[in-house]
């Protein structure tokens, strides 16, 4: 028996998902590339599990088609995809040891006896857990058992692997841990991941590109840098990293468009994203905190006088919080200065235009 | 040993079990000597009630048929049970609750009663008869039958074998089976494979309590059985009550008895889990 090792690619195309009136998947599409580490990234209930679910076959498809590779597997039942599913909650067998739930896959397939030992030994030894081959799941820890469920899910050399919030049980160190395990094993299977994650931060680590679900939609796909640096979406600026949002009615000029806020007159690249209210969205390092008057007054930097409302020493880095004099607040990261600004000092907070984005209002706020 | 510092002092645990001690030994332990004690010395010393007991072909006859009966109403409640508990195990709340209800009211009701409604449907000129005749077949003797007897047994027994099913079938993560399925496994497998391994605790703890509780069972085969379904518990009531032979009654009890702790012993080593089922809490 020869497993195909090379990954797939994923296309899904026009897919939606009801259960009655509610919509939980609202026409989606999207292309994983063959060997491509794709997560989902999204709040709850967005339909980033729904979309897990049904690439495996866990849940029916209403509308759309989904192919992997060739394939259409829209309505293929999920014994048949060939698909590895980790979960969260790791669905170990209980009744059997380590060894037994790795060549439960293999068993399904009919592999001989021999081979099958063969093939659990060396998935095993990529999870480093070879020696607890004949404990029981209840004996090991949780970042173990999700080890073993790993091993379980590529044993039979998938083409794809799903993975539901693997890592969601665990605390942040096994987390960081099995973070760089995963992204080991993916560059030495080849195979295709999927990964579903509410965390934009192991979003980031681990992605080759990340796909922002929201209310059963996708905002943007691209890769983490794409996301950070040139959101199309309110909500993906907000999900992906940390801003400010500065809101006031706008007026665009050709290629560049000012918004007022108190007295001061800020302006960003483009036009206008639509029809409705517009904002800026500032990334922390993009801003300078300075006393008052003593930036350069050329014109072409954004200058917003505020009041420090918190200040927070970050030991390479410090964070401020200023309140604006317009309303609204910005955050600021700088470097380690020798003497900060105290908590109540009247401050102005600067930036170049160029590092800031123009986006419509979709109303969202910060995802925290 | 070092974990024998950690434990509590022994004493004060002890002391609260002391109660239900006393009335154990009071109501069963002391009793049960009396038993022992009679079966070999009423009406003279030695084993001459239990030489009675093997040399009576009867008292065989009707060993063997309380084994037999028992086997098999164990066997009917485990087949009806298995799918009923299921369906309370997976139900949403109000479906569960009236599942359990339809479980828990008859069990509310005495079992004396139960089983006169038993007669009534099962005579021969009964509910069940009248319908098949009805339907066009011939008459079925049910009551004063081994099947009669095992159609009462299992209906008035089966709470004993779904309220332990239900409680394991509530702890089985039913995401295990999608997990098979993603595995490749084919649903009918992952029932096999998975589901039914570790439901079988849940089955065997409910076919002991059902089986050893039909081991003793007196009103239901008095009521509903015939000469053909006695069952050892009216044998050893008529030596005590009929006969007032206490010693032969005494005898046969202790052999009862030892024959359950016989199948007890027999069957304990398949109770054993090996595993804890943990993880994927719901």
């Amino acid at each position: 028996m020869t497993l195909a090792s090379k990954g797939a690619a994923i296309d899904i195309r026009g897919v939606s998902k009801f259960y009655g009136n509610f919509t939980a998947l609202d026409d989606v599409s999207l292309r994983v590339e063959p060997g491509e580490f794709m997560s989902f990234l999204g709040p709850s209930g967005s339909g980033k599990t729904t979309t897990l679910n049904l690439i495996a076959g866990f849940t029916d498809l209403s509308t759309g088609e989904i192919r992997l590779g060739e394939r259409s597997i829209g309505h293929v039942p999920a014994h048949k995809r060939n698909i590895g599913v980790v979960f969260q909650h790791y669905a170990l067998f209980p009744h059997m040891t380590v060894a037994a739930n790795v060549a439960y896959p293999l068993k399904q397939r009919g592999m001989g006896k021999a081979e099958r030992a063969q093939a659990v030994e060396a998935s095993l030894r990529k999870v480093q857990l070879e020696s607890f081959a004949h404990r029981y799941p209840s004996e090991l820890s949780g970042g173990q058992q999700q080890r073993v469920a790993l091993a379980r899910a590529m044993v039979f050399n998938p083409s794809l692997l799903l993975m539901d919030e693997p890592l969601g049980a665990l605390d942040k160190k096994l987390r960081e841990v099995l973070q760089l395990e995963i992204k080991r094993i993916h560059r030495e299977l080849g195979s295709t991941f999927v990964y579903v994650t509410h965390d934009q931060e192991e979003a980031l680590v681990l992605s080759d590109r990340i796909a922002v679900f929201n209310k059963g939609r996708i905002e943007q796909v691209g890769t983490g840098h794409e996301l950070y640096t040139a959101p199309q979406t309110l909500f993906v600026g907000q999900f992906i990293g940390e801003s400010s949002v500065l809101r006031g009615p706008h007026r665009s000029a050709g290629d560049e468009t000012a918004l007022t806020l108190g007295g001061a007159t800020l302006t960003v690249p483009g036009a206008a994203k639509g029809e409705g209210p517009q904002v800026i969205l500032l990334r922390p390092e993009a801003a300078t905190v300075q006393a008052p008057g003593t930036g350069p007054r050329d014109g072409r930097t954004n200058v917003v006088a505020g009041t420090v409302r918190e200040m927070l020493y970050l030991g390479s880095a410090m964070k401020y919080e200023v309140a604006l004099a317009g309303g609204g607040h910005v955050i600021a990261r700088t470097a380690t200065q020798e003497s900060p600004f105290a908590i109540g000092s009247p401050v102005e907070v600067a930036w170049n235009p160029k590092d800031s984005t123009l986006l419509a209002d979709d109303g969202s706020t910060a995802a925290l | 040993m070092a974990s024998d510092t950690a434990r509590p002092p022994w004493r004060g645990p002890f002391l609260l079990t002391l109660p239900a001690l006393a009335v154990l030994l009071l109501v069963m332990a002391v009793p049960l000597g009396v038993i022992v004690l009679r079966s070999f010395t009423d009406p003279a010393p030695g084993v001459g009630n239990y030489v009675w007991f093997f040399d009576t072909p009867v008292n065989l006859t009707v060993l063997a048929r309380t084994f037999k009966i028992s086997f098999w109403v164990t066997l009917c409640c485990v087949v009806v049970a298995y799918p009923y508990a299921f369906a309370m195990s997976v139900a949403g709340p109000r479906l569960r609750l009236l599942l359990i209800l339809c479980v828990l009211v008859p069990f509310w009701v005495s079992g004396v009663v139960r089983t006169l409604a038993w007669v009534i449907l099962l005579q021969d000129s009964g509910v069940i008869n009248k319908g098949l005749v009805w339907l066009g077949f011939d008459k079925v003797k049910l009551i004063r039958t081994q099947l009669g007897v095992t159609i009462g047994m299992t209906q008035v027994l089966l709470p004993f074998m779904i309220m332990p099913l239900y409680a394991v079938m509530r702890g089985i993560d039913l995401r295990l089976l999608q997990a098979a399925r993603s595995l490749g496994a084919h649903p009918v497998k992952t029932f096999f494979q998975i589901y039914l391994p570790l439901s079988l605790p849940g089955v065997f703890a409910g076919a002991t309590i059902v089986f050893i509780l039909a081991l003793g069972f007196y009103i239901t085969p008095l009521l509903l059985g015939g000469p053909q379904s006695t069952m050892l518990s009216t044998l050893i009531q008529q030596q005590v009550l009929s006969l007032l032979n206490w010693g032969r009654g005494g005898a046969m009890g202790v052999v009862l008895l030892v024959a359950t702790f016989g199948f007890l012993a027999v069957a304990s080593p398949f109770m054993r889990q090996k595993y804890k089922i943990s993880g994927g809490g719901r």
